[in-house]
């Protein structure tokens, strides 16, 4: 077992071209995956904001809605 | 040919269905890739004899080779989805051809990389100036001028028409890639998979080098269309359809209002 882990000498190129390509390939996996999340996240937000700006609009009609949230 | 598939093809490029399709597909794509890939790596690490030349240090081939093809592969594939973006102005085909830039770029550097650890030991640098290493890195250029172009235009549509030009141009560069080893004298050794004509690599060699092969395939597919599925959902967010995955998706924490936007 320890030879196979040695690669006959050359284990420093082996194993860190194997981890190098692993990390890479992890990598493009997961940063779509977390930048859809951060997406979805954004525009439900951004949704959640226009709903209450509307029932704000709605309830006091004199207050302007656009700026009511950015003092 | 047979009616049903422009219908076919004309449902699946509209965006939801994609989006839907997309999503169902890509866990099998990236499960045989995983599959494949465990299966490839335990033959080539372990079932297949060292090299009388290189010993154990050729093992490298079952990532570099692959990953060599692939870098080739995906530029054509974005080139083919880039000519069909221009064309006929096919929104999807924008999205695959921006969608694959990443990935190609990303096995290109693999490519370089493990092309490096393997001539450390074998010819005594890591880098040399000779075609075939030149021609690959030009490929990575190409690939970050495509990804480049394509954000620096602040229309995503408009930026993925002039970055799948650019990418049409770039198609030159696979043929020099692929015969550099042979218009050239280069350090770079020639190729021993051959499609006509048989491979000068035993089978104990070849299985797994192929198996490899084949798992990157799979890999680009699960990849494009993870990464085509987010595009879809950026470009439409505006959409009804968009809207209603993003209600339905859990709120995280890191993005959540503001306190100041929670007490207003």
């Amino acid at each position: 077992m320890s030879g196979f882990w040695a690669m006959g000498g050359y284990a420093a190129y082996v194993w860190s071209a194997y981890a190098l390509f692993l990390l890479v390939l992890l990598a493009d996996t997961l940063l779509p995956r977390w930048r859809q999340r951060r997406l979805l996240a954004q525009t439900r937000a951004q949704l959640l904001r226009e709903q209450a700006r509307r029932q704000r609009g709605a309830s006091s009609p004199l207050s302007d809605p656009d700026h009511a949230s950015h003092p | 040919m047979a009616k049903w598939i422009p219908h076919w093809m004309h449902r699946l490029s509209s965006p939801p269905t994609f989006y839907r399709v997309a999503g169902a597909l890509r866990p099998w794509a990236l499960g045989a890739a995983l599959l494949l890939g465990a299966v490839a790596f335990y033959g080539g690490l372990v079932l297949a004899p060292p090299d009388y030349q290189q010993h154990d240090a050729y093992r490298i081939l079952f990532i570099h080779v692959p990953s060599a093809w692939m870098s080739l592969f995906v530029y054509a594939a974005m080139g083919v989805a880039g000519l069909i973006a221009l064309v006929w102005r096919v929104k999807l085909a924008e999205v695959a051809c921006m969608a694959s830039a990443p990935i190609g770029a990303a096995f290109t550097v693999i490519t370089l990389c493990t092309g490096s650890l393997w001539g450390k030991p074998m010819w005594g640098t890591w880098w040399t100036w000779d075609a075939r290493l030149t021609s690959e890195l030009v490929l990575l250029f190409l690939y970050l001028g495509v990804i480049g172009l394509y954000r620096a235009i602040e229309d995503p549509r408009q930026g993925a028409r002039a970055a799948a030009l650019l990418a049409l141009v770039g198609l030159i560069n696979l043929p020099i890639v692929h015969f550099s080893v042979v218009w050239w004298n280069t350090l770079h050794q020639g190729a021993t998979v051959r499609v006509l004509g048989p491979s000068t690599m035993p089978l104990s060699m070849l299985w797994p080098l192929l198996t490899a092969v084949l798992a990157s395939k799979c890999y680009y597919v699960a990849s494009l269309l993870g990464r085509m599925r987010t595009d879809v959902l950026a470009l439409e967010r505006g959409k009804a359809w968009v809207r209603a995955i993003a209600l339905a998706a859990p709120a995280s924490p890191r993005h959540a209002p503001r306190a100041t936007e929670r007490a207003a």
